[in-house]
């Protein structure tokens, strides 16, 4: 079996996933970041987008995808946390709600609004 | 119905309905500190990881950051004080406001001019009342706070702190609320949230910070990590203050009210007593008429008999 990290996702008011992975990728603001198991001491701002968590389960591989809206990741002793004043599972994210909020938010000129159906939009389509 | 007994009747009646009104205030009161108690677990994961990913990056590097490096000589601090939007919460308010109080009068004395951000409108209107100057105040949120709401208060304050001394920014952020303790047990606590002083960060983390933290690798850098990562720290720890507040205030509601509903109890024992004296001596004073009257009846015919 591969060797495995331990991953902690954590919004300001719950926690949203844990578990173990093999590979995290995320999007830090000077790029994308894999993460696997024995990387070295990580500490990074993120950016707002799709978090793709690669799971390993006695019957097989899996992937989570979270939308994170802005955050940090760190990583250290084998133990990742990524945290985030929001974050959603992919599949808690209603796509056709997050399109008509992004034609709201494009009507109404909100660009914070826009970001955020943007990020949900995009982490539904990684899934 | 004489008119005595017919008083402690309507008294009796009206302590009734209000102790019906607090006994469901005590009961919603209790209802609602399981639900903040929760909220406070829930936002814990993500304040201990972000202590320890701030303590990791102000130990792990020689950064020097305007919110942590302590000013030579602070000049402005600024106090928030966190008190609740409606009363009947027994001392629960007057006592934040006092902590406050005396938490000013310290920093007045070491010579600091002293900004207050006031949440909640209690300590608004006792601020309002003596025409003291505040410098921003919230309301409308203490009895369930949001992490919306957290921003929203941090972000003045972040401001504040970030901006120069000489142009009205201030040095050091304090906060005064009230500490849940226990279903018993509130108490109003000050903290000094900036400058942050490492001791008390890793303190408050009980041993579990005796681990050494690795060297870490910043991305993209230290500086703009900690940038980051700074006001993200001060909000989670408004958010937990006003969480704490929430749960403290209606632990102080059910005391309050429990107590109400006691002496609601009380008062309408003594009236009953009071209203069963008054039917008894009513009865007794319309039995002695009609013997009186009934033995006078008795005489007069006795004497017409003759």
């Amino acid at each position: 079996m591969a060797a495995e990290l331990h991953v902690e996702l954590v919004a300001a008011d719950r926690q949203v996933w844990s578990g173990e992975a093999t590979l995290v990728v995320a999007r830090t603001t000077s790029g994308d970041i894999g993460v696997m198991p024995g990387h070295q001491p990580l500490l990074g701002v993120l950016e707002s987008g799709p978090v793709t968590i690669r799971t390993s389960t006695p019957e097989g591989a899996g992937t989570v995808v979270v939308a994170v809206h802005g955050g940090f990741i760190s990583f250290a002793d084998n133990k990742l946390s990524l945290l985030a004043e929001i974050a959603e599972l992919a599949d808690e994210i209603d796509a056709q709600r997050a399109e008509r909020a992004l034609e709201r938010a494009k009507s109404d000129s909100d660009a914070a609004a826009e970001r955020r159906a943007d990020v949900r939009l995009r982490a539904v389509a990684v899934r | 119905m004489g008119a005595q007994l017919r008083v402690y009747k309507r008294r009796i009646k009206s302590v009734t309905a209000t102790k019906k009104i607090t006994k469901a205030m005590e009961m919603i009161a209790a209802s609602r500190i399981v639900k903040a108690q929760r909220q406070v677990a829930a936002s814990t994961p993500y304040a201990t990881e972000l202590t320890r990913a701030v303590t990791a990056v102000a130990t792990g590097s020689n950064t020097k950051h305007p919110l942590t490096t302590e000013a030579e000589s602070p000049v402005r601090a600024a106090v928030l004080l966190i008190t609740s939007d409606r009363g009947l919460a027994g001392g629960y308010s007057a006592n934040a406001i006092k902590a406050a109080e005396q938490l000013t009068a310290r920093l007045k004395a070491e010579g600091k001019e002293v900004d207050s951000y006031i949440v909640g409108r209690k300590g608004v209107s006792y601020y309002g009342f003596r025409e003291r100057k505040v410098t921003e105040s919230w309301t409308g949120f203490t009895d369930s706070p949001t992490y919306a709401d957290a921003k929203k208060v941090a972000g003045p304050l972040i401001a504040a702190v970030q901006q120069d001394t000489a142009e009205g920014g201030v040095d050091e952020l304090h906060i005064v609320f009230t500490e849940f303790i226990s279903m018993l047990t509130q108490t109003p606590v000050q903290n000094r949230l900036l400058p942050l002083s490492l001791e008390t960060a890793t303190a408050e983390e009980n041993g579990a910070k005796t681990e050494i933290l690795p060297l870490f690798d910043f991305e993209p850098s230290a500086e703009d990590v900690l940038d980051a990562l700074l006001p993200r720290y001060v909000e989670s720890r408004i958010y937990n203050a006003l969480l704490q507040a929430a749960a403290s205030k209606h632990a102080a509601t059910r005391r309050a009210m429990k107590s109400a509903t006691d002496n609601a109890g009380e008062l309408i024992k003594s009236l009953s007593r009071l209203a069963n004296a008054a039917r008894q001596a009513e009865i007794t004073q319309e039995i002695s008429e009609i013997v009186g009257g009934a033995s006078a009846l008795a005489d007069a015919t006795a004497g017409s008999d003759k």
